[in-house]
């Protein structure tokens, strides 16, 4: 019989999971998007259902109880000011938590965890991310091209040999 | 302790076994890129999920 056994535990003592719990919290409110273990964002969407109940009422106390959740002020005032704004019309369900594969080490199913309504904020990331990917690869190649350039220059191996093994670096 | 009292044949331990196969796991297509990807999870492949580019997912280069 499966009695009285709710929630997670995550393999973690209470004073533990509360700490995890806060700095995962705290970091979506922050980041809007976190990537996680699925019993983790599991774990998550209640505590982070409560601090946007919390953001809505918007009183004082309310902002005393969130910051006392809370690692920082920082995602206390963004909490107020521009998470719980968007979800005036909105009673829960303010995640999406999407499986995207396995973690490498002990198979457990990975996911993130995002805000609803940060799709935009999500798109521009991603496209800072693939500028610094790109520009990353532009460095590499040029580096590699010169090192071709100065292998050639000393006349001694052919460059084919180490511009292989960059290569594969990137 | 109890010991077994007598040696048990392979056939026996054929039988026990008959039931342990694995089973392939089902797959569905990924709607965008058409490729089997698992169900209710983000497409490996492309990084959609329900028509949305959600994951980074790098180009062999």
């Amino acid at each position: 019989m499966r009695h009285k056994e709710s929630g997670w535990r995550l393999g973690r003592n209470t004073a533990h999971r509360r700490s995890l719990l806060r700095n995962l919290v705290t970091s979506l409110i922050v980041e809007e998007r976190i990537e996680t273990t699925l019993p983790k964002a599991k774990a998550l969407r209640p505590q982070v259902e409560k601090m946007i109940t919390l953001g809505k009422r918007g009183d004082l106390w309310a902002r005393r109880q969130a910051a006392a959740y809370l690692m920082t002020r920082e995602a206390v005032t963004k909490l107020f000011d521009t998470v719980a704004p968007r979800f005036g019309d909105r009673n829960g369900g303010y995640l999406r938590i999407v499986r995207t594969g396995w973690q490498r080490g002990d198979g457990t199913d990975k996911a993130f965890v995002e805000l609803l309504g940060s799709e935009k904020l999500q798109e521009e990331k991603r496209q800072k991310r693939a500028e610094v990917r790109a520009k990353r690869a532009a460095e590499a190649k040029k580096a590699l091209e010169e090192a071709e350039a100065q292998a050639q220059t000393e006349g001694g191996a052919p460059p084919s040999e180490p511009a292989e093994g960059e290569e594969t670096k990137q | 302790m109890p010991n077994p009292k007598r040696r048990h044949s392979k056939a026996r331990t054929g039988n026990r076994r008959a039931h342990d196969s694995l089973k392939r796991h089902s797959l569905s297509e990924c709607p965008n890129c058409h490729e089997k990807k698992m169900p209710h999870r983000a497409c490996p492949k492309c990084g959609y999920y329900k028509g949305r580019e959600v994951l980074d997912v790098e180009e062999a280069s």
